[in-house]
């Protein structure tokens, strides 16, 4: 008896499931956007906060206001376990759906391997082609070496971002000293690089007193680095770490008294700001396009509204808006929702973001936009109305870098169809 | 100096942090053969457990509440799960521990999320201890170092110097004569497991809100815990803290060191080019390599470990 009943509990999970899922794949939705990322393992929060701000994106900014010729948006989260492997498979999994658009963001490995198997794809299936918005994977060589007609960047890369942290290193005459430290991954070697080169270029008094690569991820205790930091004298430090890393490294220079300035990329989101606390306070600036106490940004209701309906995580990707903004605008131009002809569309658009215009280059799929820096400071104050994360934190502007002031050149000869 | 002070300082609260982790494992094993890889998952669950009882009565109750009551689950988890995997074998035993691991990291998804939780290291604690030159030295990490070797006190004198520390040693190689002379066998295994998780949970606890109390916590010491208890010696107590030791101040004086391959070649009179690859890695590269260099070297050298008795 207890076994026939244990069946046909099985039984109606089973069930559960398959309706579940039949919906899904019944929806109304007809543009769909498969949103490649890690939805497990360590960096599931990241992936997942992201698939949130693009459902988010999606539904407020095309469903709501009716969809784009005819048909509505949806997305569909698709787990890469952060592998380059995994990520090929989830491009088939949206591939055997049918699905015509992807986007991918953490970990540029994954990256390359999606444009990599977006190319091959298209190539086979040119009635079924495929296109890749990449909305944070930031390695310069896929707008460059790898550059790709069916792939187009929404975020700056690594040579933008530090090529603006340099124009504002530059009119700090009291920056004499820098550190760099990074994840020991291609993206911690590219950071260390353009910082290099650049400092050189703009400031060759600057003195670079130490140059470190650390494991990803694994790290607990950042006291030894921080040790060396110290010794070394500098008064600077560029970083471009990520999540728990981004978090660690300051909460140890706090501990130990370093008094020196962090110069980071990702300490504005995704849990680094709940992990630094007070320790960041004064100390760590950022380098992004948009931050909630940025001037001019008109996302503010937006960000709010956000807060509300996902109250444990922060509106932090606006260029994921900006992402899709310009998918629908491409679409309504080009009246049609076929990659290929939204690819065409999206070439030189110029656009309004919510945090300024904002350009798709031709040449090399990549978008030109005005970046910001801004310093982690107690909220309450003039110029730091929100707190990030409910920490009484929030980022308050320093300098702004125009469209010229982070832009770089690019060796990109594209493939086009 | 100063550099010298802060890299001996810095090993010797990372070592004993990694002894913190690893004693609940050297425990479990030592006592009842047990391989438990969701180890590191309760010092996880410990760390959650905190943060949600700190934010109801504070800090201070969940030092003590929270360990306990994941102590209560293990032992649980042990009187009506592993104690059935534990008939057939090492092998069940060790996919159950294993599965384990999963089900803690997904649970901990269902209830926190998965983002990181706002655990903040109490404010009495929050204060730097003393500076030296110009380096001031976290209060927070004092107290962790305290605890860890407060840890190895209490559990070596538990062991060897208490009446149950004696049956438990007993139930270990005879638990038949223990059996037979009255004691409840099973039970004894159970406070033995409940106990070495307790311990990570301890770690959990206290390592929390040192660094950050999230899904992945688990994950990032899962493999490192392990290397401490092989190399000190399968169920060492005593090994696992020199083992600890040990990895940490390597890994803390390696980062230190600014030397690349082509400098310690060259001091070595070794044929190493500057601009090849091997000749511009620096020993700070080689860090997250050396607990698993030594492992290695451990394992082919002395399979049994700095202190360890069993050669299996």
């Amino acid at each position: 008896m207890q076994h026939v009943k244990k069946q046909s509990f099985m039984k109606s999970i089973f069930l559960g499931v398959l309706f579940t899922s039949c919906s899904l794949n019944f929806a109304q939705a007809q543009v769909k956007i498969a949103y490649i990322d890690p939805l497990s393992g360590s960096f599931a929060n990241v992936g997942d906060a992201g698939l949130k701000h693009f459902k988010e994106a999606v539904e407020v900014n095309v469903n709501q206001k009716g969809g784009v010729n005819g048909q509505m948006m949806e997305v569909i989260g698709i787990d890469n376990k952060a592998s380059p492997q995994e990520t090929l498979v989830a491009l088939k999994n949206a591939t055997d759906q049918g699905i015509r658009y992807v986007t991918q963001g953490n970990g540029s490995g994954a990256a390359a391997a999606l444009i990599d198997g977006v190319n091959k794809w298209n190539a086979r299936n040119p009635d079924k082609t495929v296109l890749y918005l990449n909305y944070a994977a930031v390695d310069p060589t896929l707008t460059n070496e790898k550059c790709s007609f069916w792939h187009f960047r929404f975020d700056s890369h690594v040579g933008m971002k530090i090529e603006a942290i340099t124009n504002y290193i530059k009119t700090q005459a009291s920056i004499k000293k820098v550190f760099i430290l990074g994840q020991n991954y291609a993206h911690g070697r590219q950071v260390s690089e353009y910082s290099k080169n650049m400092l050189k270029a703009k400031r060759p008094d600057i003195e670079i007193v130490g140059d470190d690569l650390h494991p990803l991820g694994s790290v607990k205790d950042f006291s030894p680095y921080i040790s060396k930091i110290k010794a070394s004298g500098a008064d600077t430090v560029i970083t471009g770490n990520w999540g728990n890393d981004m978090a660690l490294l300051i909460k140890a220079a706090k501990d130990a008294g370093l008094k020196a300035k962090f110069f980071t990329f990702y300490a504005g989101g995704l849990d680094a700001p709940t992990a630094m606390g007070a320790a960041g306070e004064g100390k760590v600036i950022q380098v992004i396009e948009w931050q909630r106490n940025q001037t001019g940004s008109t996302l503010e209701k937006y960000a709010e509204d956000f807060g509300k309906k996902y109250p444990t995580i922060d509106f932090y990707y606006a260029r994921i808006n900006t992402t899709i903004d310009m998918l629908a605008l491409a679409m309504k131009n080009a009246k049609s929702n076929d990659p290929k002809d939204v690819a065409l569309a999206l070439e030189n658009m110029s656009f309004k973001s919510g945090y300024g215009d904002v350009f798709m280059r031709k040449s090399d799929h990549q978008l030109v936009q005005p970046l910001h820096l801004s310093v982690f400071s107690k909220a309450g104050q003039p110029g730091v109305k929100y707190d990030v994360e409910k920490t009484g934190y929030g980022f308050k502007n320093i300098a702004d870098m125009s469209m010229k002031d982070s832009d770089q050149p690019n060796t990109c000869v594209m493939e086009r169809p | 100096m100063e550099f010298l002070l802060t890299t001996i300082w810095n090993g010797l609260s990372y070592g004993l942090l990694l002894f913190m982790l690893s004693s609940g494992l050297t425990l479990i094993f030592s006592m009842m053969g047990v391989l438990n890889f969701a180890h590191a998952s309760f010092y996880m669950l410990g760390a959650y457990f905190a943060y949600q009882i700190s934010n109801w009565i504070g800090f201070w109750p969940a030092l003590i509440i929270a360990p306990i009551c994941v102590g209560i689950l293990g032992s649980l988890i042990e009187k009506y799960a592993l104690r059935r995997a534990h008939k057939y074998g090492h092998v069940a035993e060790l996919l159950f521990t294993f599965g384990l691991t999963f089900l803690i990291e997904e649970s901990v998804h269902l209830i926190w999320g998965r983002s990181a939780v706002d655990y903040r290291i109490p404010a009495l604690l929050d204060f730097s201890l003393f500076n030296v030159f110009d380096t001031s030295y976290p209060a927070y990490k004092g107290f962790m170092m305290l605890v860890s070797i407060g840890m190895l006190l209490a559990l070596y004198l538990f062991i060897t110097k208490t009446r149950i520390g004696l049956i438990i040693q007993a139930a270990l190689s005879k638990p038949e004569m223990v059996e037979a002379l009255g004691h409840n066998v099973p039970m004894t295994f159970s406070l033995v497991f409940g106990g070495g998780v307790a311990l990570a949970a301890l770690a959990g606890v206290i390592g929390g809100n040192a660094f950050i109390t999230e899904p992945g916590m688990a994950a990032a010491v899962g493999s490192i815990v392990f290397v401490v208890v092989v190399v000190g010696g399968l169920g060492s107590l005593i090994g696992a803290f020199i083992a600890s030791l040990l990895i940490g101040f390597l890994q803390t004086v390696f980062v230190s060191l600014p030397t690349t391959f082509f400098d310690l070649g060259h001091f070595l009179g070794l044929p190493i080019i500057q601009s090849s690859g091997l000749g511009k890695l620096t020993l700070t590269e080689l860090v997250p390599l050396l607990p698993y260099l030594l492992m290695v070297g451990i394992l082919v050298f002395r399979p049994k470990g700095i202190m360890g008795t069993r050669e299996s």
